[in-house]
């Protein structure tokens, strides 16, 4: 895991974006193979997000989970460990906010924060048991957590149809209003795109990451289990907290993602028959952002334009949207197998060098 | 109900669900006895269900009963295609081999959904098949009562999982090839010494993995299922990563590991048949493989040891 990381520090920007634009065209390859046009595909997806207001709004919705799941993969890389189960803390998180949405009644400057802390606790609980597996058993946390993601699914359909969905119905009945965290009158600005509150908490989450592992002992702690394990240990720190610690944190993001989709977009809870696939992306967005809280949200940014743009691919193009998958998991193989990037990187280095010279 | 019945069905249907694991672990077994870890798995068993389903739709009118073994072989061949990206990053370019398989695993997931929507105009999964394998009976042994339907009424692919197990156990513990698999799986460098070619030794192992676990994809797709979409395979690869463990990297603890875990979906479907989910809430059925996994991981894991080389890049310049 140190591997990816150091990554980042040496050519921290260029593997990125070489890794970005490899995974286009693996994606450009695949749509010619399909008998598409990728040049027109890949414009009607730049269309499709900056074409209208409610469009461009509905890409920072698009953007504001990604966020979230991204800084929740991050936060464990940087502890050394890889959290593939953001899309079961996300789950929880939404089942969290349902539950406290719609069975509490108070005042909305208390309701609203309250489920977005059910969410957050949620998914801090649910990662840490990953942690606690990894920690006291020494159990693979990427086999667990994938587990995990599909235990959440099906617990989120048990405990909607036990008691949140009416007969013959798939979905929840509608959150109480108090708990909900749309802005109104910035939807109204966007053609009625369901803007929320959690845009704002995800970037706050990106400066209380940075805070938190570069400002505060803890912090420190959890970066330097994540570099060397050993010598921490020898250092006198306790390793295994931490990684229950780290699981705990990255899972509270995914969490607050998973409940602000509830409070702030849809304000119900259907029944899942797939994983949302967040905390999918959340893991190519973790890598190509370097899992920095900055980098994070740029790979969001254009994480988001990627899968929301995917709907006018279909529509523009008639490419399946499933299309952008390849494109992403092609991206996160770039970025893993970086020695191939290198070697698209190097001309344009010597290149540079030969010019200053 | 006759309860020798109700245990012949058990036996029966484990057999029907541990196939695919059988096959996967088997194929994790290879990669990760020569030291690269395949937690691709998953990603080389959904394109083998897929490939598997697709090639059997394309030959099903001509050939009939012979498609569903052409959609078969071809699966294989596909899945170790399809793993060489996965040795590629691991062993050439000293990747990261947790991450590299996970992409691996997301591009399976999008490129076959993908291609099924471009071959069947946009539908999310394949046609039902009309030709799958069919059931075999064992002439004699199928009419002992109980035991036959139990154990000798199986699909083909059935029979091959308990054959391939024997022959990688033979390959593996028996054969000059098993003993240089495992020799840069344990210590790369005394390996290299003594003339072996780590890198080659890698490659090798890495698509045998990827065709053995194709194998046990198309099974699902080729038997079970009858067609391929999203959530044919859905989790499975990783079971079979945890079946390797908990047997202790050995084919033989595999197949019994990958007959535990299918204990657990046999009775998925039997509490289904019986109307049992009166009583119980059928989404907790259906958690029932994932959580087992897990407490087996976390009950057993630390006393299984891994090849010591597992998830170690060969660099030949390190000491």
């Amino acid at each position: 895991m140190n591997k990816v990381i150091a990554v980042f520090t040496k050519e921290s920007f260029l593997v990125p974006v070489v890794a970005i634009i490899l995974g286009l065209l693996t994606g450009a390859i695949a749509m010619l193979a399909g008998g598409f046009n990728p040049i027109q595909a890949y414009m009607a997806l730049i269309e499709k997000v900056f074409g209208s207001a409610y469009n461009f709004g509905e890409t920072i919705r698009q953007i504001t989970p990604l966020i979230f799941t991204g800084l929740a993969v991050a936060f464990a890389f940087r502890t050394g460990l890889f959290n593939i189960g953001a899309e079961g803390q996300f789950i929880v998180g939404m089942v969290a906010a349902t539950t406290v949405g719609i069975t509490l009644d108070l005042p909305a400057y208390i309701h609203a924060p309250l489920a977005v802390i059910a969410g957050a606790v949620a998914g801090g609980l649910w990662g840490s048991i990953a942690g606690y597996l990894k920690a006291a058993r020494g159990v693979n946390e990427v086999i667990t957590s994938i587990m995990l993601n599909w235990v959440a699914l099906y617990l989120a359909n048990w405990v909607m149809n036990a008691f949140f969905i009416p007969v013959g119905q798939q979905r929840s009945e509608t959150i109480k209003e108090s708990s909900m965290i749309t802005i109104s009158w910035l939807s109204q600005m966007f053609d009625s795109a369901r803007l929320h509150w959690g845009t704002l908490l995800a970037v706050l989450a990106a400066i209380f990451f940075y805070v938190i592992l570069w400002k505060t002992k803890s912090g420190y702690e959890l970066r330097a289990v994540g570099l060397n394990p050993h010598a921490s240990e020898y250092a006198g720190m306790n390793v295994n907290r931490n990684v229950v610690k780290a699981m705990f944190i990255g899972g509270m993001f995914a969490g607050i993602g998973g409940a602000c989709e509830i409070l702030g977009v849809f304000h119900y809870q259907a029944i899942m028959t797939a994983q949302p696939g967040y905390g999918f992306d959340g893991i190519a967005v973790a890598l190509i952002g370097g899992n920095t809280p900055f980098g994070v949200v740029l790979a969001a940014i254009l994480f988001g334009i990627l899968t929301f743009g995917a709907a006018g691919m279909k529509f523009g193009a008639g490419v399946p949207v499933e299309l952008i998958r390849v494109v992403i998991a092609s991206v996160i193989f770039f970025v893993a197998a970086h020695g191939i990037v290198k070697i698209f990187v190097k001309p344009i280095l010597k290149k540079k060098k030969e010019g200053g010279n | 109900m006759d309860w020798g019945v109700i245990l012949s069905n058990l036996v029966h249907d484990t057999i029907v669900f541990s196939t695919a694991l059988i096959f996967a672990s088997l194929g994790g077994l290879y990669s990760e006895r020569s030291g690269v870890v395949n937690i691709a798995l998953e990603g080389m068993m959904i394109i083998g269900a897929f490939t598997g389903a697709v090639i059997t739709y394309a030959f099903q009118d001509s050939m009939g009963a012979v498609a569903p073994w052409i959609g078969f072989i071809l699966a294989g061949i596909a899945g170790s295609i399809f793993a060489l990206p996965h040795a590629v990053a691991s062993v050439t370019f000293k990747a990261d081999q947790t991450v590299s398989g996970v992409a691996l695993n997301f591009l399976a997931a999008g490129l076959s959904v993908y291609l099924t929507k471009i071959i069947f105009n946009g539908a999310g999964q394949t046609t039902t098949l009309s030709s799958v394998f069919s059931k075999w009976e064992i002439p004699l042994l199928h009419d002992i009562p109980y035991l036959g339907h139990a154990i000798f009424e199986a699909y083909p692919t059935s029979y091959l999982a308990f054959i391939a197990v024997f022959l990688t156990w033979y390959l593996i513990f028996k054969t000059p090839f098993g003993l240089r698999l495992r020799a840069v799986g344990e210590h790369p460098r005394a390996a290299d010494t003594v003339g072996i070619n780590v890198k080659k030794m890698r490659y090798t192992a890495v698509m045998i993995s990827g065709a053995l676990a194709a194998l046990g994809g198309a099974t699902i797709s080729l038997t079970t299922t009858s067609n391929f979409s999203h959530n044919t395979v859905s989790g499975q690869g990783f079971i079979a990563i945890a079946a390797l463990i908990f047997g202790k990297w050995h084919p033989a603890g595999a197949m019994g590991a990958a007959l535990f875990f299918g204990v657990a979906q046999a009775i998925k479907s039997l509490v289904q048949i019986f109307g049992l989910t009166k009583y119980i809430p059928t989404e907790f059925i259906f958690m029932l493989p994932y959580v087992l996994t897990i407490l087996v991981m976390a009950g057993l894991v630390g006393r299984s040891s891994a090849p010591a080389a597992l998830g170690k890049p060969y660099d030949t310049g390190s000491r």
